[in-house]
């Protein structure tokens, strides 16, 4: 463990969170937003492995040209339930489900969020979804895409309707979510807990839960059509009776994008987070970033025609998705410049979570440059339904929300399970991460442009070396993935003991609650008198000049927040 | 922006009360906070059902800009007195859900629990005139979508108009969804009716009945829009 981390302070007390009831059922009937959160962690983990493992049979598939270890009907659906599985079950929820729900009450000074019991909901709704999923496996699986694009979805393969079914369900535990941090942030703050004071992790997570609440029924009601489609034929999205299957990829991207947000918002979150514990700074504009947020979350709505360039939509309507599609890089390239601005004034400390942030600093902004030229028209006609469109949205889904949540996982893990990785091997694994990421995805990119199309189970020999450094990419990735999950059980048992703010993070999470956390989080509600991240408090008082801090014992530590004063009525 | 307002703490009343009355959760701090919370969530949620309409309603205004005359004439197949019937139906019952709020407020058990029954009621009338209109079109093959197959006097008209089997998909779709809306609304008044007959609730706390109400006037507001659509024009 490193020094700085040593000198950090004391240890958790002996009732915590974990252990103040045992017992399965204690965990199935919990009410505590931090159970939840771990009971989502653990189900989200097997959907990514599960999803995982499907991507590594795909691109084993892809090593070589014709058939070489599925059939292609088998390959049609194994790359459409890693699509879906990744998207639907795991990302949209990921970040808001698992962290989200751990520690934004905690950052905002609340013993829970709003609505515990509709929070639990949320989890079983979505486990209900988890098992329409696996009906729909049995039935007959789905070779659409993570699509579904009409008229095809509404005739072929038995499982659409289960799997339809599977995506409206869980909708609603993402609304749910939604609809309880919203609630939870304007109504649960802690005294003292102003606008101007909220954690940037709790500002994207605001954005986000707008974003769930107005764009998840709009999928619920396309899916619902569908299924009307396939069981009455009512013709509203089937050419052969009348309907109209653009008006179907109207309907699904006016969903999909918005939830592309969905899946970044809250890993914009996690990285301002990150950069200003690890730069041991001040966040540089934070009103900037924080307003940025809700500005995506706003513009993320007026963009969904840009994946219909070429579906017949009216010229017109095409000019105008990509000029709107332009402007969505201007609140995103005012985080990133906030971002480096803020690591520039720091002094930047490279404990694991950070190698996370860099890489996802680097990995994003190839994402975003990407889905730019796809944005421009004429080049989209070209790149449309290539593996530079795959590329692109790995960089910005994996590159993006994978390495943030596996950032904020790192960040967060003393405190959510009270023990310390080890940070040699996290450190390994964050490497392999980065550097598989990189030789899988954009050997894509090139190959994309090249003229190779997505979703061909074949194809012509002259791509046969791109496709085979992408797939030793997809194992030096799997292979640092694994590594996490071995040190991460591995911490579980044997990890130390951490300590209450292993980094000396300035939010209250770390500064007034013990590592795990009590059941109620707080001892006494915190009475908040400062903005989130003040680390320069410490200077200021003891005439340090900010300017060390290469990790040997300059953890500044923030001040803990004064309790509030105690209702008449004791609090309990 | 600089709003420096923190929530309040507590309100005077549950200082002074030195205890927590019982429809407090641990987690909230004051009935106001509670109270506030779960009706900024109500809304919130009312929200989402109207962005879950406004797919159908969007399906509707594609489909008759592109077919006007077969939805004129396909509406005209609408039996208007039924549905104007309904409207007043779910109108009243609209007063009666709030008619209940406002006697939780003064605390008149006895007509708050008649007033969320009458509120029952009507919504059952409403169900049942919908299924009378229902069973006239199936009995003569007037169904949505591929089993649309009209026959008999009122209706065989329509097999000759294309596109008038999507405008009855629509219909059916959006009355049917309304539909299942009701029975939800009708379930939770009874359950809130059940609860006032219990003696739940009292001036100091009926979020139950107010959030219900709130929730029923969406399934009435949703219904004045979807009668013109329908049926008028
Ligand atoms: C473990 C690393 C991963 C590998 C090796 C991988 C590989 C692949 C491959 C080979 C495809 C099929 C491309 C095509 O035929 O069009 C694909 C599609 C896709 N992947 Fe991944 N993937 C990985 C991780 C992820 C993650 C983390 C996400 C999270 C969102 C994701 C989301 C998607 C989506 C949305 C598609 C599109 C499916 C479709 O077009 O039907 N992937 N991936
Ligand atoms: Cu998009």
């Amino acid at each position: 463990m490193d020094k700085a981390v040593q000198a950090a302070g004391a240890h958790a007390s002996d009732v915590n969170y974990l252990n103040h009831e045992t017992g399965l059922w204690s965990w199935l009937s919990t009410k505590d937003h931090k159970r939840i959160g771990i009971m989502y962690a653990i189900s989200l983990a097997l959907v990514f492995l599960i999803a995982g493992i499907l991507a590594l049979l795909v691109r084993a598939e892809l090593i070589g040209p014709g058939q070489t270890i599925m059939d292609a009907q088998t390959y049609n659906e194994a790359f459409t339930m890693h699509g879906i599985l990744m998207v639907f079950l795991f990302l949209v929820p990921s970040i808001p489900a698992i962290l989200g729900n751990f520690v934004l009450p905690i950052q905002l000074g609340a013993k829970d969020v709003a609505f515990p019991k509709l929070n639990l909901a949320s989890w079983y709704v979505y486990m209900v979804g988890a098992v329409f999923t696996m009906l729909a496996l049995v039935y007959g699986g789905v070779d659409t895409g993570w699509t579904f694009y009409t008229p095809y979805s509404a005739s072929t393969g038995g499982g659409v309707l289960w799997m339809t079914a599977a995506i409206f369900v869980t909708g609603f535990a993402s609304i749910f979510t939604g609809i309880n941090f919203i609630v939870t942030i304007h109504k649960m703050r802690a005294p003292g807990m102003t606008w101007n004071r909220l954690p940037l992790f709790v500002w994207g997570m605001y954005a986000t839960s707008i974003v769930q609440v107005l764009a998840t029924p709009v999928i619920g009601i396309t899916m619902i059509l569908l299924i009307l489609e396939r069981t009455l034929g009512i013709g509203i999205f089937d050419p052969a009776l009348g309907g109209d299957p653009v008006l179907f990829q109207h309907f699904f991207w006016f969903y999909s994008h918005p939830a592309v947000y969905i899946m970044i918002l809250p890993a914009f979150g996690i990285l301002s987070e990150l950069i200003a514990t690890f730069s041991r700074q001040r966040i540089f504009g934070y009103r900037a970033i924080a307003l940025s947020s809700v500005a995506i979350a706003m513009l993320g709505f007026l963009v969904w025609g840009h994946h219909m360039f070429v579906s017949g939509q009216s010229a017109v309507a095409a000019i105008v998705f990509s000029l709107i599609t332009y402007l969505i890089g201007i609140p995103s390239g005012i985080k990133v410049f906030n971002w480096v601005g803020t690591m520039y004034k720091g002094s930047i400390w490279l404990q694991t979570p950070m190698l996370y942030a860099l890489s996802f600093l680097f990995l994003f902004t190839i994402g975003g440059f990407t889905g730019i030229m796809v944005g421009v028209l004429a080049v989209d006609v070209h790149l449309h339904d290539t593996y530079y469109v795959v590329g692109h949205f790995h960089y910005v889904m994996m590159g993006g929300s994978v390495i943030a949540l596996l950032g904020g996982m790192h960040y967060w893990w003393p405190k959510i399970t009270g023990r310390m990785y080890n940070e040699t091997l996290a450190k390994i694994a964050a490497v392999l991460i980065f550097v598989g990421f990189n030789v899988t995805f954009f050997t894509q990119l090139v190959m994309g442009a090249q003229g190779m199309p997505r979703r061909y189970y074949d194809y012509v020999d002259k791509f046969t070396q791109l496709h085979q450094i992408s797939t030793v990419g997809s194992w030096i990735l799997a292979a640092g993935l694994f590594l996490v999950l071995g040190y991460g059980i591995w911490s579980l048992f044997n990890g130390e003991k951490a300590p209450a703010n292993p980094w000396g993070a300035a939010t209250l999470e770390w500064t007034n609650v013990s590592s795990p956390p009590d059941p109620h989080n707080f001892k006494r509600t915190p009475l908040v008198t400062r903005g989130p991240y003040d680390f320069h408090l410490a200077d200021e008082v003891f005439g340090g000049d900010g300017s060390a801090g290469d990790g040997s014992g300059d953890v500044r530590m923030p001040e803990p927040a004064p309790a509030a004063p105690e209702p008449a009525d004791g609090d309990k | 922006m600089a709003t420096e307002t923190a929530p309040a703490t507590t309100s005077a009343g549950d200082v002074h009360a030195h205890q927590h009355p019982p429809h407090l959760e641990h987690h909230f701090v004051s009935s106001e906070q509670q109270f506030d919370s779960a009706k900024l969530g109500m809304w919130i949620f009312l929200a989402t059902e109207i962005l879950l309409f406004s797919g159908m309603f969007v399906a509707y205004a594609v489909f008759r800009q592109w077919h006007p005359d077969a939805f004129l004439a396909a509406s005209n197949a609408l039996n208007w007195v039924m549905g104007g019937t309904n409207t007043v139906v779910l109108l009243t019952s609209s007063l009666t859900v709030a008619l209940s709020i406002h006697f939780a407020q003064k605390e008149e058990q006895r007509k708050m629990v008649w007033s969320l029954l009458a509120t029952l009621v009507l919504a059952g009338v409403f169900l049942v005139i919908k299924y009378f209109e229902y069973t006239a079109k199936f009995e003569h093959g007037v169904y949505p979508g591929s089993f649309f197959d009209p026959h008999g006097a009122h209706y065989a008209y329509l097999a000759d108009i294309p596109f008038a089997a999507q405008f009855f998909s629509i219909y059916f779709v959006m009355t049917g969804i309304h539909g299942v809306h009701v029975l939800i609304g009708m379930a939770l008044i009874g359950w809130i009716a059940w609860r006032a007959n219990r003696g739940d609730f009292s001036s100091e706390w009926y979020t139950p009945v107010e959030l219900t109400g709130l929730y029923w006037h969406l399934v009435d507001i949703i219904w004045i829009f979807l009668f013109p659509l329908l049926y008028l024009i």
